[in-house]
């Protein structure tokens, strides 16, 4: 009975202490495209590479585990069978030549052994010749940037932010099986081509990593460099920023839509089609709420992750805007700072956002909070005459 | 004390009594120490107490990673912590525990007197406390803790606040700290080895303290000049890693690893010196192949100049650059083999006890060679590139780090413990904290490897759900790491207050200069050198 009793308590305590996060954790199965639940091994490829990489895995896990055997085997053997408390005596050898050159001959052969498929596999993995499509990853704080610059949907172009709300993050909602893997733009590319993709940064290092594709190339700020992959299955492959780039490293992630030739093609066609219907009118005049509705949401999207929901900012690295002297000063320097970013701080440019969209945040961020700039309204033309 | 009154005595006896006042007692027996004895002892707590620093750091990131979302912190506060975590281990804990060690243990190795400059000695020391001040403040300085990583990648270190400043210059008196170190380590086992200790006949410790000491003058340097230009880029309008002027980020990695990876020697090397002192002494026979063990401790110590860029696959290096720097990397396999050979022969066939500090040795030996396996696949570029910056390298390098710098330092601390306080440990305490120790350590960094090979990142605040259990399971194992800890604080009080009374050579199989002297060790180590056969 008194097992049974303890036994019982045990399974309480063990309840009480996993049972928070095995409720959480255990709703959620594998995440499509991305890690499995509880995953103890690579993730599924979906290219040649990542599948060439899981080979090679195995293939070194195998001879890691033969010379493990081989090796502690004679340890735990030795541990076991001289012991003194076994009355075994200690010999006297200390040397060997024959003995020495032979492990360090063998050890010698077994590496030359594992980098003669690495050597081709390196060579492959290398080749960015002969791409069919070459997209641009620019990595921002904290979000990803797209240009398709060539091949079929040349000239898409759009940021990719992550879409997971912030109530999950802070645990006031359930967490979805793509928590934190999840963006509102993802990349669409076509499969069985060969996809390029060059890289580089904006503000400090980032990585671009999808598992799936075996894929993991840096950022760099100032540089440009490139990966590239063909994927050989159609659906939605996930991964993460890979390169510490500041608070929210953790929340940049990278969505890759891989779908059919013709799939693909359509979405180049609405692509087009919607970036035409998006195109504002740059010399109308707009009124002020409208820019300012306007400009909140391009705020929420752009700013707000240094700057803050309430414009106070994270000094000193992210300034608050909120009563500040560049934001109710002349519209001149404020438009010249989005256009432009500032050098050696974490403010990019926003030159990629159209005319209106950086008029209606200006307009937002002179007229928000407690702000309130004389001539807050900021039209369309006025940046459109300062890109120049 | 006893025992220093008593070879006193025979030696000079009346003037022992005036001996006494020749040294400083008191705090000023500390500020003002010039024995290497003292200075050991200072650096020995010095480590201790920043390990316990760093090690809170560690359990309050794993406290906000026990569960997906954020509960605890921000985002920016884990970065700080992560990065502090690293520096604090690396340059506070590990390094100076080896440095103490070197202290109390080269001079009663080598049969010398002391270190060759005392009072250079005394400065390397206490420049340490002003360092550890300037990173601990950092905490509450305008924006925190510098938050870009132990490694201050450029640009992200250009973007921290003063927190970033204070490192630096904590790192850059670290840095001088330790190259004061190195040039007294150096002297003395170059010239005041006892009549007939020639090179090939000394310690294995001194030799890898040899090779160690001139790693960290060849690098220090490197690492000194990497942070000063992050310095200048930051205050003083240099663009040595900001592309928009001319200069290249990825310039601070090549330069940052050109010092980082003989840093992996230095806090490697000494231990691979313990351990090879620690088992022949409980096989009862002498260490096998000891000329292969030296020449394999130098050819470790010059392949870690060609093998940096290895930390660097990711950045995107042509064909040739990957190629070779794969092949350097996997060729220290050889010679780290080699040594992993040899323990295991001079175990087979000897007459084994397990003290703890066999046991430490031993836990060594199995648990350093998984982070060495797991170091030849993180070799392999192409493999590499899955991964890099994943959970996969934390468990790799906390495998060679506290499995193996740090247990080797345990395995030292139990064997000379006797030597150093004249009375032997708690043999149940220090096998408890043997076990704990080897048990908490696993279930924290061995899930660590399925992490990373499923993807997840390192550096992140918050993950996936599909990452929830293991980084469950692993703090609970962290927090079990961290508390076993107090039994070797325990385990190290209870020595120093008393226990048996340690024999001059309390280990049966022990042999060296050290274990002919009296336990406690006299104020003056050697009177008159010792004469080697």
């Amino acid at each position: 009975m008194g097992s049974m009793k303890l036994k019982r308590a045990v399974g309480a305590l063990a309840t009480a202490v996993l049972g928070g996060w095995l409720s959480v954790a255990s709703a959620v199965g594998d995440m499509p495209g991305g890690p499995k639940f509880n995953g103890l091994n690579l993730q599924d490829p979906a290219t040649q590479i990542a599948a060439d990489q899981h080979w090679i895995h195995w293939f070194l896990i195998w001879i890691c585990a033969a010379i493990f055997i081989a090796v502690f085997g004679v340890m735990f053997y030795s541990i076991w069978r001289h012991r003194k408390s076994k009355g075994h005596q200690s010999a006297s050898f200390h040397e060997s030549t024959a003995v020495e050159i032979a492990w360090t001959i063998v050890p010698f052969i077994i590496v030359v052994a594992m980098a003669i498929p690495a050597t081709r596999m390196v060579v492959e993995q290398k080749d960015t010749s002969n791409a069919d499509l070459t997209i641009k990853a620019t990595g921002y704080q904290w979000k990803w940037g797209y240009d398709y610059l060539k091949g079929p949907g040349e000239g898409i172009s759009f940021l990719s932010t992550l879409s997971t709300p912030r109530e999950q993050i802070e645990g006031r909602a359930e967490k979805s099986v793509t928590y934190l893997m999840e963006v509102d733009n993802p990349v669409v590319v076509p499969v069985n081509q060969k996809v390029r993709v060059v890289l580089t940064a904006n503000d400090v290092i980032h990585s671009w990593m999808v598992p799936a594709f075996g894929v993991k190339q840096d950022a760099i700020p100032g540089f440009v460099r490139d990966t590239w992959f063909r994927a050989e299955k159609i659906g939605v492959f996930r991964g993460q920023c890979a390169e510490l780039c500041g608070k929210d490293h953790a929340f940049m992630p990278i969505v890759v839509d891989v779908r059919s030739q013709e799939d693909y093609a359509k979405w180049v066609d609405e692509q087009k089609k919607a970036m035409l219907a998006k195109l504002d009118d740059p010399n109308k005049v707009w009124e002020q709420a409208e820019l300012q509705a306007r400009g909140e949401k391009v705020y929420q999207a752009n700013c707000v992750a240094c700057h803050q929901a309430n414009g106070k900012g994270v000094p000193p690295a992210f300034p608050a805007l909120d009563g500040s002297k560049m934001v109710l000063g002349p519209q001149d320097a404020q438009i010249a700072l989005v256009l432009d970013g500032k050098q050696g701080t974490a403010m990019a440019s926003y030159k990629q956002l159209s005319d209106v969209e950086l008029a209606a945040v200006l307009t937002y961020t002179r007229t928000a909070w407690g702000n309130k700039a004389d001539d807050g309204l900021v039209q369309p033309a006025e940046v459109k005459a300062a890109r120049k | 004390m006893s025992a220093v009154l008593d070879q006193h005595g025979g030696h000079h006896g009346d003037h022992a009594h005036d001996h006494a006042h020749d040294h400083p007692t008191g705090w000023r027996r500390w500020l003002f120490a010039t024995n290497h004895k003292d200075i050991g002892t200072l650096y020995l707590w010095f480590s201790f107490a920043m390990f316990f620093v760093g090690g809170i750091n560690a359990l309050l990131l794993r406290t906000e990673l026990f569960q997906p979302g954020l509960q605890v912190m921000q985002p920016e506060f884990f970065n700080q912590l992560t990065t502090m975590h690293g520096l604090i281990m690396v340059f506070g804990a590990i390094m100076p525990a080896f440095v103490g060690f070197a202290n109390w243990q080269i001079p009663m190795m080598i049969g010398a007197g002391d270190m060759a400059f005392a009072r250079m000695n005394n400065l390397s020391f206490w420049l340490l406390p002003p360092a550890a001040l300037l990173l601990v403040v950092s905490y509450f300085v305008p924006g925190g803790a510098t938050a870009a990583g132990w490694t201050l990648y450029a640009p992200l270190s250009i973007q921290m606040g003063p927190g970033m400043d204070l490192a630096i210059f904590a790192v850059h008196i670290l840095g001088a700290s330790s190259i004061m170190g190195s040039i007294n380590i150096i002297t003395t086992i170059l010239n005041m080895r006892a009549p007939g200790m020639s090179l090939m006949k000394m310690p294995m410790f001194a030799w890898t303290w040899l090779i160690t000491a001139y790693l960290l003058i060849a690098v220090m340097p490197v690492l000194a000049g990497a942070i000063t230009m992050l310095l200048t880029d930051r205050h003083f309008g240099t663009a040595f890693f900001n592309a928009a002027a001319g200069g290249d980020p990825v310039m601070y990695q090549h330069i940052f690893w050109f010092f980082g990876h003989p840093e992996v020697y230095i806090m490697i090397l000494p231990a691979f010196g313990i351990v090879s002192e620690i088992i022949p002494a409980f096989a009862r026979k002498r260490l096998f192949g000891y000329s292969s063990m030296v020449y394999a401790t130098a050819s470790i110590a010059i392949l870690s100049f060609i093998v940096w860029a290895h930390h660097m696959f990711t950045t995107g290096m042509p064909v040739t650059g990957q190629l070779f720097f794969m092949y350097a990397t996997m060729l220290i396999a050889v010679p780290t083999g080699v040594k992993i050979f040899n323990w295991v022969a001079t175990m087979w066939r000897g007459s084994m006890t397990f003290e703890t500090p066999m046991l430490f040795a031993i836990g060594f030996i199995f648990v350093f060679t998984m982070g060495g396996f797991t170091g030849v696949i993180l070799a392999v570029a192409p493999l590499d590139i899955q991964l890099h910056d994943t959970y996969y390298v934390v468990a790799h390098f906390h495998y060679v780090l506290v499995a193996g710098s740090l247990f080797a330092l345990f395995a030292g601390a139990y064997f000379w413990l006797p030597k150093w306080t004249g009375h032997m440990y708690d043999e149940k305490l220090g096998k408890w904290h043997f076990w704990a120790s080897l048990i908490t350590f696993n279930i924290t960094f061995f899930p660590m490897h399925f992490l990373g090979l499923a993807g997840m990142p390192r550096r992140y605040a918050d993950y996936p759900m599909q990452f929830a259990d293991f980084n469950a399971f692993i703090t609970i194992g962290a927090f079990g790491f961290g508390l076993s800890q107090l039994i070797f604080v325990w385990a190290v009080v209870k020595c120093i207050k008393g226990g048996e009374k340690a024999a001059d050579k309390p280990w049966e199989g022990a042999e060296g200069l050290e274990w002919t002297l009296p336990s406690p060790v006299p104020w003056h180590t050697f009177e008159t050198p010792p004469v080697v056969k």
